[in-house]
Order: structure tokens, then C-alpha cells, then sequence
């Protein structure tokens, strides 16, 4: 296992229900009873809170510096110490994490949100994209996706049942996640982008989430069984799509190995795969077996609060760590095109050597 | 619950960025119909090509020019095209790895359907007619005959260029269906029957105006709608003498904030109706509806002896 400072655990997890459309609600609105819920589930209130990080992408919603209307609903004046990162929540919760493990913190809250109603996100999407010689054509990430998709079946490791069998799985898993947009199978469609079915696409979603961390101690006064982050670690690959294998995730493999995933096997993994053959490539790239409960959640095939859809796979898992259902699991969160960027978290029940 | 009011916004974001000199060989080259990569130490040619090495974060310059024609490496059929994409006829996304590259590259093949298109698929650029220096001068990729003959290898290249291109200008436009959220819903519902309305906050009592949903202090919604006014307080000002552009109004004139009455926080606007060098901190202003407007078009004086600056020291 790597070795840290300090433990640090999930001690609280809360997320919104997901949803198509939420134009009755601003940003603020939306995100604002998902951290009270939050909060509530510790007994903190916002004061005692050490360090706060948020993520959120103003482009989803097209309003500017949403992001700082959104801290009104920490209540973040007077000033509190909070950071940003135009990043899934899920990397929030890394910079949290090493803000405690420098000891400047012992709490810290960690939230994120995505309205992206309001615009068309296969068209956002193409702006984070090399503005040089990728972003000019517009490709959308359905059609990325689906470069990668038929990248997987021409090297045999695919074909559509599979892509149909994650689908159908995880949205018959959703059936049982009250906060899931998408709940129970549905039919894979027609040809999003070929072989993309509009089955094997992520739901566009409204959605918000939040966790609290806390270290040592602390994590224990708060949370009768706390959910120990064991190792974490993000890695990225080569930015130029064409340069990279995009049937395999050496980055995702590289942060799991750093984050000690492989040192024991995980009873359940939360994988952020928008697109049913991300999956399959993150399965490769993490060796998981059919021993492993693969998004019991659902996924983000059946919520996917872009910005947010990380930060709840991490939460996804420290919540069943919470109820005992598991006591050591993966989580996974990826950012941009074609899983570009992959954090990797371990988190158990049991604690680490730094308690013991 | 009233309706949520929708408008529709629209984003525009032209970005001026600068080439470096291996983005600038190769924007400069699709210009002339060259394609240029840039070869690593290790030996790979890489199309498009960047400035360092992904593997070992070299510096890169060595310029090489490889064909026109190149092999697909992966596609994806896309039914729909979308605005800004290369083709507004159905066709192949395309990863091509050109002749003498050992890396792909992104753009549209035009086939006429799925059927006609396979990994391994020869193709060549279709050029565009006009070129000006961006990866949209390749209009798109065709169908090349695949003859079987062995792959040309890329070849040195200066990467130099008669009238290279310094930088580009890439616009971007988002579209979006803008709801404001319930709080501001109601405000401006509140502007349009020349009403301010704020909320206030259940912990603090402070009244919030513009209300946004949420007291930024006690991190709770507010609720209570409670209008503010009819008259406000000049809590401070500055006197304008730059004339903004399509802003039909002399200088100088003064900006202000006003507090209004039973509000938190102060709105601001413009003062009228009085001289602009006899405005003062205290000084008791009303707002003016002018019709066509549904804000208040500037604020004037009530003729009420000014306010005490205690009144409103706490909303400076």
C-alpha cells in the first residue's frame, strides 16, 4: 500500500437526484440541498469545515463564474478557505486530499455540479479539445467515442452485444439507485454514431454531489465506519488522439498501480465510463474479473452530471463501505476525450498504518 | 410555483492564438498543400505533429514531409452532421495515419454510406479550394486506390514557407437555453410590474437583492420575498466621464449605489435629474420606470432630507 501522512477518509456522501432538466433551478439551487444533506449526515456545519474545493465547468450551463455563485451555498462569507478546479469533483477531491495530507486541514467538503440542460453538450465538449488541429472540425464525444469503440472491435475485444451487455447491466443495476436518471434497461436504439448505439451513450444530465473528507481522528468521531482512502493518484495521457492506443488506458493502469489497486483484489469498482466501451477498456487496464461488482450504481451510463459523475463514483463506493456492504473497493474518475485523464482511488473499511 | 422564465443565449468566443514554429511550419504547409510531422529521436514521424515529444518531452523541430494519401486507422459513421463539422452530408470520422507518419490524424472521409468504409481503407486528401492556414484546408479525406505498392517514407523539409502564419483566430459559438432559477425568476417577474422584490435570509434576516437562492453567510435558501422600497439611499458613487460605447447618455454622470429601503445589500445605477456634481453619499433617490424598460432606467431624488450615516454605513 502506498504510505501517507496522515488517513484520510470519506466520512459522508450525498448526491442529487439526477435529472434530464432542472430549469426551475439555478446552479446554486440545484447544488445547495446536496450539501446541506452533507453536512447534515456529520453534524458539521459549514464553519467547522477546514477546507472546501469545488468543481464545475461554466461552459455546461454558459453562465460565467457560476462557480462562485455556487459557494453561496457553503456560505462562504466571511471568506473560508476553498479552491476550484475547472475539473471533475473527483480531482476537488485530490487537491483536498493533499491539502489534508499537508496537515493545513482536517475536514474538508468537496462538491461538484453540472447543469448541462441549458446548451447542447456534444457541442461544449468539442471546446476542450486541441483548439489547433481537433476543435475546428467540431467532433462531439458521442463520435470520439465511437473512433474508440470500433477501435476495440477491430482488435477483436468488442463487438455490439458486448457494448449492449454493459448497457443493459448497468441500467438494470440503476433500477436500484433512487438518484439514477436512467432506471432499468432500455432498448439500445439506433446508431448514435456508428457503432455507437444512443443505448451505449450516457443520459444528458442535471446533477450534483458532495463528500466530506476528514483525517485521522476526526474521520472516526464522524463516521462510525469511516471509508479509508488507501491510495489515490491521476495520470494523463498523450493529448493527441491519434498518437495513443485507444484501446487500452495505460494511464488508468499507471494510477491504480500507484494507488496500490493491485496489491489485493477489490470486492466492488465504480468505473466513470460514459460510453459502454470505456468499460471494457477500463476492465483491461484494471484487470478486473467477474469476481468484481462492477457499478452497482449504474454508472454514468445512467447519470452522468458531467463534472460530478468522477467525484459520485468515488462516493458511490465509500457509501457502501459505510453500510458495510463492502471493505474494499475501486473507484475510478475520468476527464475528456476518450478517457484523457484517469484518477484512480482505493478505499477500504479497514484503516491504514499511519492509525495503527 | 410561477413559470421560469427562458431566454435564449448565445456564446461567441473568437480565441487569437499564436504558433509556435512547428504549428506554424504545419498550418503554413496545409496552406500550400504540404503536410508536414515532426520526427523524434527515436525516429517517429508524428502527424500532426507538436512541439515536444510525448514520450520524452523532447523539444521537437526537425520537420518531415509525409503523402497526401494515408490509411485509416479507425472510424466512426456519423449520420448527423452537426454544425461547424467538416461535411454537412453524412460521413466517416476518420483517424488517418498519412504515408511516412507513424502517427493518425482526425478529419472526415466522404463516402456515401458505412458500407464503404473499413479500417485499413485507403484514402487521399480532398483539398479545399480556399486555404488559409487551418486544419479545416483539408476539406475532407476520399477513397485512393489501394495499388499495393510499398508506403512512401516522409522526407526532410525546412518547414520553410513564403508568408508563414504568426497565429490564427478560431470562433466558437455555443448555443443555450438560459433558465435563471427560481430567485431570479421571481426578481425579474418582480421588474416587470416595476416592483424590486428581494428575499430574505431565515438565519440572518438579511434581505438579498438581486436574490440569487442562497445566503452567501448562512449557506441556507432564501425564501421570503419581501419588497424593497419605493425610495433607496445613495451609499456611494462615482462621477463617469468616459462615454460608453451604445450607452445614449452624456457625461459626466454619476453611478451609484443605492440601498433601498428594507434592502441588505445596494443596487446600483444611475443618478438623474440633478446636477452630477451635487449628488452626495446620504442623498434620498427613487427609481425611474421609463416605458419599454423593465428595469429602472436611473434613480432620482425624492427631496427627503438625506439619510443618516449610520443608516447606512453597513451597506458601504
Amino acid at each position: 500500500m502506498p504510505s501517507y501522512a496522515r488517513d484520510v477518509a470519506v466520512v459522508a456522501f450525498a448526491q442529487s437526484d439526477h435529472k434530464r432538466h432542472t430549469d426551475e433551478q439555478s446552479e446554486v439551487e440545484m447544488l445547495m440541498p446536496v450539501l446541506h444533506q452533507v453536512l447534515a449526515a456529520t453534524g458539521l456545519k459549514t464553519g467547522d469545515i477546514d477546507f472546501t474545493c469545488s468543481g464545475s465547468s461554466d461552459y455546461l450551463a454558459g453562465r460565467a463564474f457560476s462557480f462562485t455563485m455556487a459557494l453561496d451555498g457553503v456560505g462562504a462569507w466571511p471568506p473560508i478557505s476553498e479552491s476550484h478546479v475547472e475539473m471533475d469533483g473527483a480531482w476537488a477531491l485530490y487537491e483536498a486530499w493533499v491539502k489534508i495530507q499537508t496537515g493545513e486541514a482536517d475536514t474538508a467538503l468537496v462538491y461538484s455540479y453540472g447543469k448541462s440542460s441549458p446548451g447542447s453538450v456534444r457541442d461544449v465538449l468539442t471546446r476542450q479539445l486541441d483548439p489547433y488541429y481537433v476543435a475546428p472540425l467540431w467532433p462531439d464525444a458521442p463520435a470520439l467515442a465511437a473512433l474508440q469503440a470500433q477501435a476495440l472491435i477491430d482488435a477483436g475485444e468488442a463487438d455490439e452485444k458486448a457494448l449492449a451487455g454493459v448497457a443493459s447491466r448497468s441500467r438494470a443495476a440503476a433500477a436500484g439507485n433512487p438518484h439514477a436518471q436512467l432506471r432499468g434497461e432500455r432498448p439500445q436504439g439506433d446508431y448514435a454514431v456508428q457503432p455507437l448505439r444512443t443505448g451505449d451513450l450516457p443520459p444528458v444530465t442535471d446533477g450534483a454531489a458532495a463528500v466530506i473528507l476528514a483525517a485521522d481522528d476526526t474521520a472516526r468521531r464522524l463516521c462510525e465506519r469511516p471509508a479509508w482512502i488507501r491510495g489515490i493518484d491521476h495520470r494523463i495521457e498523450a493529448h493527441s488522439l491519434g498518437v495513443r492506443d485507444l484501446t487500452d488506458s495505460p494511464s488508468t493502469r499507471q494510477a491504480a498501480e500507484r494507488a496500490g489497486a493491485f496489491e489485493r483484489p477489490v470486492d466492488t469498482a465504480e468505473l466513470h465510463a460514459p460510453f459502454s466501451s470505456q468499460e471494457l477498456v477500463l476492465r483491461k487496464a484494471l484487470g478486473l474479473d467477474d469476481s468484481v461488482s462492477v457499478n452497482p450504481s449504474g454508472g454514468a451510463l445512467a447519470a452522468n452530471p458531467i463534472m460530478a459523475a468522477g467525484l459520485i463514483r468515488i462516493g458511490e463506493v465509500a457509501a457502501r463501505i459505510h453500510r458495510g456492504e463492502s471493505a474494499r473497493a475501486l473507484a475510478h474518475a475520468t476527464s475528456g476525450p476518450c478517457l484523457q485523464q484517469n484518477l484512480v482511488a482505493v478505499l477500504e473499511g479497514q484503516e491504514g498504518e499511519a492509525s495503527r | 410555483m410561477t413559470d421560469v422564465l427562458s431566454a435564449p443565449l448565445v456564446v461567441e468566443f473568437p480565441f487569437t492564438r499564436s504558433l509556435g514554429p512547428v504549428q506554424s511550419a504545419f498550418l503554413t504547409g496545409l496552406r500550400e498543400q504540404t503536410v508536414l510531422g515532426v520526427r523524434t529521436a527515436a525516429g517517429k514521424v508524428l502527424v500532426p505533429p507538436v512541439e515536444y515529444d510525448p514520450e520524452t518531452s523532447a523539444e521537437l523541430s526537425e520537420l518531415a514531409e509525409v503523402g497526401a494519401t494515408g490509411t485509416v486507422t479507425t472510424w466512426a459513421w456519423n449520420h448527423e452532421p452537426r454544425r461547424g463539422q467538416p461535411l454537412d452530408t453524412p460521413f466517416a470520422w476518420v483517424l488517418v495515419r498519412l504515408d511516412g507518419a507513424d502517427t493518425a490524424l482526425l478529419h472526415a472521409l466522404d463516402v456515401p454510406g458505412p458500407d464503404a468504409v473499413h479500417t485499413g481503407m485507403r484514402v487521399r486528401i480532398r483539398w479545399a479550394a480556399e486555404r488559409a492556414g487551418a486544419i479545416t484546408d483539408i476539406a475532407c479525406f476520399e477513397p485512393a486506390a489501394d495499388d499495393g505498392a510499398p508506403l512512401a517514407a516522409a522526407t526532410p523539409h525546412s518547414g520553410a514557407f513564403e508568408d508563414p502564419l504568426t497565429g490564427v483566430t478560431l470562433p466558437a459559438r455555443l448555443d443555450y437555453t438560459y433558465t435563471p432559477g427560481r430567485a431570479t425568476t421571481s426578481y425579474l417577474n418582480g421588474l416587470k410590474e416595476r416592483r424590486l422584490i428581494g428575499e430574505r435570509c431565515p438565519v440572518c434576516e438579511k434581505v438579498y437583492i438581486p436574490p440569487r437562492g442562497a445566503c452567501p453567510t448562512d449557506g441556507v435558501a432564501t425564501a421570503e420575498k419581501v419588497e424593497v422600497g419605493p425610495s433607496g439611499t445613495v451609499t456611494t458613487y462615482a462621477i463617469v466621464n468616459i462615454k460608453a460605447k451604445n450607452l445614449d447618455v452624456e457625461v459626466p454622470y454619476v453611478y451609484a449605489h443605492v440601498a433601498m429601503d428594507g434592502a441588505g445589500l445596494p443596487l446600483h445605477g444611475r443618478i438623474g435629474g440633478i446636477p452630477y456634481d451635487q449628488v452626495r453619499m446620504g442623498m434620498r433617490v427613487e427609481p425611474v420606470w421609463k416605458d419599454g424598460n423593465d428595469y429602472p432606467d436611473h434613480y432620482r431624488p425624492t427631496g427627503e432630507p438625506d439619510a443618516d450615516y449610520d443608516m447606512y454605513k453597513e451597506q458601504l
